[in-house]
């Protein structure tokens, strides 16, 4: 009884108190980027002779892709634009050192590929690519009025970003990323089996191809360059072997879906995560197979008649490299510069966002791996190169990241970039000889 | 154990500077029916089906994953109607989801195949987790959530 008018009396107290945090939470500020100096301030830890430093923090909307200048500056892309904001869906940042500061921002599309190549700054929306024309400094001459490259594209609340890429044959590369995720009659649903000649992938789950120069392409003007494809975020060339280098997200909820065919163990490893190297016309396989890391086999899918044991899909391509499950690879690039030391020479650097598909295990990823590399295949096991992205080890494993490393670029003085689109941080790594 | 009870809601108050007050103030009502409060049974039952089912997606603390799955800490889709949100168990939920500026987009599969005592324990205790405190869920309401569906 006494505790009970305790509380009668401290109820006002506690509720002002309450209401007043509450709606200070509430309130959708948005952040001012600031610039950091100090290289321990980056968190990250990073083999011996490496630092890293933040070029800049809290850009409002998180950052995805990348892509520097010759002159040293960078342009970024912004996730997702957040009511209110200042900063709009590209930021054109100027780089001095380990700071960088916002030029201006421009564009009024949310998204995620941003490349440049032949005089051009490409961007691309949730459903479209766009181009600005670069003066000769590398700058926007009219970032008023971009040319619309592709138009149309699926983006159907699952694996929407659109990931891009321009080789030097005048090809634009467009990931599509399937809108469900194993075309199950009932998406992601107990039991339900896979839809017969799976239809998303007339429209998705693959790399289109369309021409990096054609205004207002759609579906029909591109043709499909690869297949089965879940979804793509990291693609990078490769220049060693002129090839097209991909990382798939592989699919979720093994034990979800079949809890008899997969434990809880299994769902969190499996499937891998998959690096592929494409040729025009290949099949990955997606949804009637996984690639199994650990038995390093293509497995049958469960909605596809699989059982956890059998392997099949000899028509379908093998995986370059494998990494565990669920970790969401959302950057990939191949090191071609001359800071680092010799082995990471041609070798990739992949950004591994951080699962959530492996609770109630413990969560991974959320670190920038190396994958050494010998004539353009991978060559050896992949090693973490840059870890501490989510704070601390309970942060890895609870999901609550702080950062989450997304986007991969290379500076012209061979400093690589990293870029988080939780908080819109950009990091630069260097190595000190 | 009223007491117990009680003493909890005021250290989570005193704690976390709950801002709930009309809900911490509910919970005090002497007149409490008691079909609406939640029973430790029903709790504990609740929790075993989501550790086995919801977990995977909304995460251990109820946070969901950014983007894609929502949180289910004080939203008014876990606190509000209660045949609405039998409904997205029973049906499943395809459309976007926007909570604090932040939109959610992945699919909610039908959990059907759940029984009535199931649902109903699972919702008592996702309402009153987290951080959240509102009144338990019935066999009774499932059970009309699930004639209704037909």
């Amino acid at each position: 009884m006494k505790k009970k008018n305790l509380l009668t009396i401290l109820l006002p107290v506690v509720a002002i108190t309450g209401l007043i945090l509450f709606n200070a939470l509430k309130i959708d500020t948005p952040l001012k980027p600031k610039a950091a100096t100090d290289d321990a301030a980056a968190g990250l830890t990073l083999p011996a002779g490496f630092s890293a430093a933040i070029l800049i923090d809290n850009i409002n909307g998180g950052i995805r892709e990348m892509a520097p200048t010759p002159e040293g500056d960078l342009y970024a892309k912004v996730y997702r634009i957040r009511r209110g904001s200042t900063v709009k869906g590209i930021v054109s940042l100027h780089v001095d050192g380990d700071k960088a500061t916002i030029k201006s921002t421009f564009g009024n599309f949310s998204g995620s590929g941003m490349y440049i190549k032949n005089g051009y700054l490409y961007a691309s929306s949730d459903e479209e690519v766009f181009r600005y024309k670069l003066n000769s400094k590398n700058e926007v001459i009219n970032p008023n009025e971009p040319e619309k490259i592709v138009t149309g594209l699926i983006a159907r609340r699952q694996h929407e970003p659109k990931a891009i890429l321009v080789d030097n044959n005048g090809n634009l590369y467009v990931n599509i990323g399937a809108f469900s995720n194993s075309c199950q009659e009932k998406d992601r649903q107990r039991g339900s089996m896979g839809i017969k000649g799976c239809p998303v992938l007339d429209s998705a789950a693959g790399i289109w191809q369309f021409k990096a120069d054609k205004p207002n392409q759609h579906y029909k003007d591109g043709i499909r360059y690869a297949t089965g494809l879940r979804n793509v975020v990291g693609m990078d060339w490769n220049t060693q072997n002129d090839q097209l280098f991909v990382m798939q997200h592989g699919r979720d909820q093994l034990h979800d879906i079949f809890p008899d065919l997969y434990t809880v163990k299994q769902s969190a490893e499996l499937p891998a995560e998959c690096m592929y190297a494409l040729k025009k016309g290949d099949n990955a396989g997606w949804p009637y197979i996984y690639y199994d890391q650990i038995q390093h086999k293509k497995m049958i899918a469960p909605e596809y008649g699989g059982d956890g044991k059998k392997s099949g899909g000899e028509n379908y391509i093998d995986p370059a490299a494998a990494y565990p499950g669920h970790m969401a690879p959302d950057g990939l690039l191949f090191y071609t510069g001359n800071q680092f030391p010799e082995k990471y020479k041609n070798g990739a650097f992949i950004a591994f966002h951080g699962s959530w598909n492996r609770s109630p295990e413990p969560q991974a990823g959320f670190f920038v791996v190396f994958q050494p590399f010998k004539n353009g295949k991978p060559d050896g096991k992949w090693e973490v190169f840059a870890n501490g992205f989510a704070g601390t080890q309970a942060q890895t494993e609870s999901g609550r990241a702080e950062h989450r490393p997304c986007g991969l670029a290379m500076g012209p003085d061979g400093s690589l970039y990293v870029s988080d689109d939780t908080k819109g941080t950009i990091y630069k790594i260097t190595y000190k000889k | 154990m009223k007491l117990i009870k009680t003493a909890t809601v005021c250290l989570l108050l005193l704690v976390f500077a709950d801002a709930l007050f009309a809900q911490a103030k509910k919970t005090t009502v002497k007149s409490k029916s008691a079909s609406a409060a939640p029973s430790a049974a029903s709790m504990a039952a609740g929790k075993k089906v989501y550790s086995t089912i919801c977990i995977s997606c909304h995460q251990a603390d109820g946070g969901g994953v950014p983007n894609m799955n929502p949180p289910l800490i004080k939203t008014t889709y876990v606190l509000g109607n209660k045949s609405k949100l039998i409904s997205i168990l029973l049906n499943g939920f395809n459309e976007n989801v926007e909570i604090n500026g932040n939109t959610y987009s992945n699919t909610m599969p039908s959990q059907d195949f759940l029984k009535d005592q199931e649902i109903a324990d699972v919702l008592t205790y996702v309402r009153n987790s987290f951080g959240n405190k509102a009144s338990a869920v019935t066999v009774a309401e499932v059970k009309k959530g699930r004639a209704a569906k037909k």
